[in-house]
């Protein structure tokens, strides 16, 4: 894959997936006339939501195909850049494929234009490749991410979620998908106030998670056998930081034992 | 039939030779050196947007001094050739020698085979693990590829440029100093320049993936004064 040196009539511009094209790859091609799969692993409950400063970000490690747990260390919560992240539920394998892609472009564009594209622009840049993808999901590989971010120009932390058409929603407090989307989602509407600091934010991601792990088979809860724990980031003006898992397995630890405090019947 | 005058090919050669090294004569220099963290990069350079140093990979710098427009064209082929390797193979597979190599043929062949060559004059720059592993590679108006160690001077005035640095150049110098030694280098006896005439950036071994940064005036002018 050799990229020539354009002239001015056919420059591909910024665009990292035009110029995939202009090479002869096009990564969401859907293959003709294929039938619908369900081959391929899933990876599930992801979720974001703002706080004072910016937005908090939070998904589980599990992969699963069929019934079969097939990865429990998937990280499906990735920085995009320095001040955004996304988070991907859906087919794993495409799913990654975009993320990879997703980077490439917001770094692409940046080295050739020599300035970031918008969180807004990142927004819509990503909705372009859920598009993309919709004949692929249509044979049952779909991909759903949530893209968050801090806005460097309005001061806030922002988040949207996207449906399989590439449909970009901007929400305002938070949002939860996947299969375990449901039960986050309630979780996150009873817990969410607005101006949460950092840390209560992360607190309530890790709450909803655990729930969401306690009803839905393809969440992976907190696994404290091998130490895995749940991809849990804070992005604000100072950008991405990834939450340790050393302060994420005491805030699990102590959920258990809020949980069996609550089961006890007073004697 | 009008029969075209014959030239010489040494004449042709010559004449083409003459263009390239005028038209890039006329732009202001710029110098790349090693210091203790990195590679540093300083061109002559008034302006705050049209950029002569930029990035191309994650251990990758670009310069180029002469015609803005061709090695603007230039630098864009070596982001997009270096985003579609690592997109294919891996981060790890893209290197600056086969991109130096990249330019050297297009250099070359446009040198030779085009109405007029490029008035370009270019540095391909790669920081290694180590200092040892840190790569210059300068590039010419005809595709002449030189692979240089410690430092680099490109544009007009470059010998005298180079003569100055190497009097007080070493490649153990913290940034501050690297910076002041790069720029007294530029500036020469006679002028007198602020941190607003120079674009600086560096390639640092500290700075997690993508090794390249660039320093804004403020940082600039804090750096000189120290």
């Amino acid at each position: 894959m050799k990229v020539p040196l354009f002239g001015p009539d056919h420059d591909p511009g910024s665009s990292f997936t035009e110029l995939l094209r202009t090479v002869g790859v096009d990564p969401f091609a859907a293959v003709e006339g294929a039938p619908r799969v369900d081959l391929a692993p899933h990876a599930t409950t992801v979720l974001a939501l703002r706080f004072r400063d910016g937005v908090v970000m939070a998904g589980d490690r599990r992969a699963t195909m069929g019934h079969r747990i097939s990865n429990r260390e998937m990280e499906k919560v990735v920085p995009a850049d320095r001040h955004s992240g996304v988070a991907i539920s859906g087919t794993a394998g495409v799913a990654m494929e975009m993320i990879k892609l997703f980077q490439l472009q917001l770094e692409h564009y940046e080295k050739l234009d020599g300035r970031p594209i918008s969180l807004e622009g990142k927004a819509n840049q990503l909705s372009q490749m859920v598009k993309s993808n919709l004949g692929a999901a249509m044979q049952g590989l779909a991909v759903v991410p949530i893209f968050a971010g801090y806005d460097p120009l309005r001061r806030t932390g922002r988040l949207w979620d996207f449906d399989v058409t590439g449909g970009r929603y901007e929400e305002r407090e938070f949002v939860a998908t996947g299969s375990g989307g449901g039960p986050a989602s309630t979780v996150l509407k009873v817990g969410y106030r607005p101006n949460l600091s950092a840390d209560e934010a992360v607190v309530l991601a890790c709450r909803a998670l655990f729930e969401a792990a306690d009803v839905d088979a393809a969440t992976g809860g907190p696994d404290v056998l091998r130490g895995i724990y749940p991809v849990v980031a804070a992005i604000d003006a100072d950008g991405w930081r990834r939450i340790d898992d050393e302060p994420l397995r005491d805030v699990f630890a102590r959920l258990a034992d809020e949980q069996r405090a609550s089961r006890e019947v007073p004697s | 039939m009008n029969m075209p005058f014959y030239v010489a090919p040494e004449q042709m050669m010559k004449d083409r030779a003459d263009y390239a090294r005028k038209g890039i004569a006329r732009g202001r220099a710029m110098v790349a050196a090693q210091y203790v963290d990195g590679i540093l990069l300083v061109a002559e350079n008034p302006s705050n947007t049209l950029r002569k140093i930029s990035e191309i990979y994650d251990r990758i710098a670009f310069a180029g001094v002469g015609k803005y427009n061709e090695f603007d064209q230039l630098r864009r082929f070596g982001v997009r050739n270096a985003d579609v390797k690592g997109y294919a193979y891996s981060r790890d597979d893209v290197e600056a020698r086969s991109l130096a190599n990249d330019y050297a043929q297009i250099l070359g062949q446009t040198f030779t085979h085009e109405l007029k060559p490029l008035e370009v004059e270019i540095l391909v720059a790669e920081v290694g693990a180590t200092s040892s592993d840190d790569q210059l590679f300068h590039i010419l108006y005809d595709g002449t590829l030189v692979d240089e160690t410690g430092t680099s001077v490109l544009g007009g005035d470059a010998e005298a440029i180079a003569e100055r640095l190497s009097r007080t150049w070493s490649a153990d110098l913290p940034l501050e100093r690297a910076l002041s030694v790069a720029v007294a280098a530029l500036t020469g006896p006679d002028r007198q320049l602020t941190a607003d005439d120079f674009e600086v950036a560096v390639l640092s071994r500290g700075n997690g993936r993508r090794c390249f940064a660039r320093l804004d005036d403020e940082r600039v002018a804090a750096l000189m004064s120290s």
